[in-house]
């Protein structure tokens, strides 16, 4: 069983925490960039302020409804974020952290009343950060997904907390659940889907694998499997984010500076990579570090620190610089570190950077961020590097789980004997 | 130490603990007879490990200006950390009449009131009715007595 915790509408609850007068009134967050609203509260959703929405279209809304505005405060958003994460480690050694506001546990093993269990890791998080959260509960990440938007409509009858854990209430969520909200269904097969008559997730379950496979891919056939309750899908598969992390916990704990350095920059690489894949430049990274809250037989230490840019940038290179800068603020001696991440947030549309003339974005990076995304997409996954990434596999993540990337990568397709 | 926001009456701080502040440590103050063990004492004190107990629910709290009521004044950092119980006699920072305000706790019947070190000030009773709220209890404050 995984669990999916996602924070209740994160940059607004964060507001909120530290003016509570807020509670109860229709709130939105919005980006420092365009100024588009990134986070509502659900009074503001009820007004009918959409996701992405220009502040100034919805004028009138705001003023009418007396909607407080706030552009967003990227560096308490990442503090806070730590802080949940951290609590929400100490419940479950496997943790995957999603992004800023949402992370999967993996509860494998855990013989415990996972409903108990979740109620808990709600109540710690809520008395000691003030943050709201709702997690889902389920066989596998994108069921979890679908639990936790159940325990975010229905927060009365859940407690905010729901487990799918038998095959009836697997189809139940299901059947309520219209396809287009389901997780990694993006416009285009909702579309699609729509015209075949397909509208909530349990039907899409029903339908046959070819067709799937034929109309939505691999990935879309994924998942299909894995909402029919067989681990099937990758979280990284799921894309278009509205911030991306990279997050690992090590094979082993380390004390050394240059060791957590390279991880924070091939983590910094990822994201990276990331954002060029979906076209954007960030505004802001985050860099975190951790130790082994198993041990505690050795000194903890946690922490984290948002680093605002002074220009959107998807360079590999100026991102590692400012990663370092960041992790150079936070590194203590003498702990042992289990854990660390790398946040890219604040996005910008690749083609629409506003002009700077004193900015000092390298154009020149373009083109060899090109050629390092081609080759690496070309020959598997880390053949380029920058020089502060260490070579060989001695920090690939723990995947001996994972098949290979039969239809993704030209490398690990299937191999046959004649 | 980062600024996270402000208010007309606090500001609220993250807690660095990046660095650490080692001091020697001289055992007990007791006016008058030195403890022999003194000679021999060369433990470490760490201010952060003492002040700060939960580093995922401390906030640092500034106060600005000096009409708080009693115990504390302009420039005091409170040292907040949400995880502490409400039990009798902790101060705590209250969230009241849509402001932060200091508060002692006091308990009776089950029922948690805030009470102001200025008497000409009304008790109140923690109920859904008056969205009165604790928001965290202060575990140490430091004052500037220079």
């Amino acid at each position: 069983m995984f669990a999916h915790i996602d924070c209740n509408n994160f940059y607004v609850s964060c507001e909120r925490v530290f003016n509570p007068s807020l509670n109860g009134k229709p709130v939105i967050v919005l980006s420092n960039n365009d100024g588009c609203a990134i986070s509502r509260s659900n009074e503001a959703k009820a007004l009918g302020i959409p996701m992405g929405a220009p502040a100034f279209k919805y004028k009138e809304i705001i003023e009418e409804n007396n909607v407080h505005v706030f552009s967003a405060n990227f560096p308490l958003y990442g503090d806070m974020s730590n802080r949940v994460m951290s609590i929400l480690a100490t419940f479950c050694p496997m943790q995957e952290i999603y992004s800023i506001d949402e992370c999967f546990l993996d509860l494998s093993g855990f013989d415990v009343d996972l409903k108990e269990y979740g109620l808990q890791m709600k109540e710690r998080v809520y008395k000691w950060t003030g943050l709201p959260i709702s997690i889902g509960i389920a066989p596998t990440k994108s069921l979890c997904k679908v639990a936790t938007r159940v325990a975010k409509k229905f927060p009365k009858e859940t407690n905010s907390v729901h487990v799918i854990d038998s095959e009836e209430l697997r189809i139940k969520a299901l059947k309520w659940l219209e396809i287009g909200e389901v997780w990694g269904i993006g416009r285009q097969y909702t579309k699609k889907l729509l015209a075949k008559n397909i509208k909530n997730a349990y039907q899409f379950t029903c339908m046959g694998d070819d067709w799937v496979k034929k109309h939505m891919s691999i990935v879309g056939l994924r998942l299909k499997h894995d909402l029919q309750g067989i681990p099937s899908i990758m979280i990284e598969e799921v894309k278009d984010k509205k911030n991306i992390a990279t997050t690992r916990t090590f094979d082993y704990n380390t004390e050394n500076y240059e060791d957590v350095k390279e991880r924070i920059v091939t983590f910094t690489t990822k994201c990276a990579e990331k954002l060029r894949k979906q076209g954007s430049c960030c505004n802001s990274i985050q860099v975190f570090i951790a130790t082994n809250f198993y041990r505690k037989d050795l000194p903890q230490y946690s922490n984290s620190i948002c680093i605002k840019l002074p220009f959107a940038t998807n360079s590999t290179f100026e991102l590692a610089e400012y990663a370092v800068v960041g992790l150079e603020q936070i590194f203590k001696k003498g702990y042992a570190y289990k854990r660390a991440g790398v946040f890219v947030m604040d996005f910008t549309p690749e083609n629409n950077q506003q002009l700077n003339l004193f900015q000092n974005r390298n154009a020149k990076h373009i083109p060899i961020m090109k050629a390092m995304d081609k080759l690496n997409r070309k020959y598997g996954c880390d053949l380029l590097r920058l020089g502060a990434q260490a070579p060989g596999k001695t920090w690939r993540m723990k995947q001996e789980k994972l098949s290979p990337h039969y239809t993704t990568n030209i490398n690990e397709v299937l191999t046959i004997k004649v | 130490m980062k600024k996270v926001f402000q208010t007309k009456r606090f500001e609220f701080y993250t807690a660095g603990i990046e660095t650490k502040l080692e001091l020697a440590y001289y055992g007990d103050i007791r006016a008058g007879f030195p403890s022999p063990a003194e000679d021999f004492n060369d433990e470490r004190i760490d201010l952060n490990k003492i002040l700060i107990q939960n580093p995922l629910s401390t906030f640092y709290v500034k106060v600005i200006g000096n009409s708080m009521e009693g115990d504390f004044s302009d420039g005091d950092l409170l040292i907040i950390d949400k995880s502490l119980e409400w039990k009798e006699n902790r101060i705590a920072l209250c969230f009241v009449e849509g402001e932060f305000t200091l508060k002692r706790i006091r308990i009776k019947n089950g029922k948690h009131y805030l009470v102001p070190s200025n008497s000409e000030f009304p008790i109140i009773e923690i109920n859904e009715y008056n969205n009165a709220t604790i928001w965290g209890v202060v575990a140490y404050s430091i004052k500037n007595h220079k």
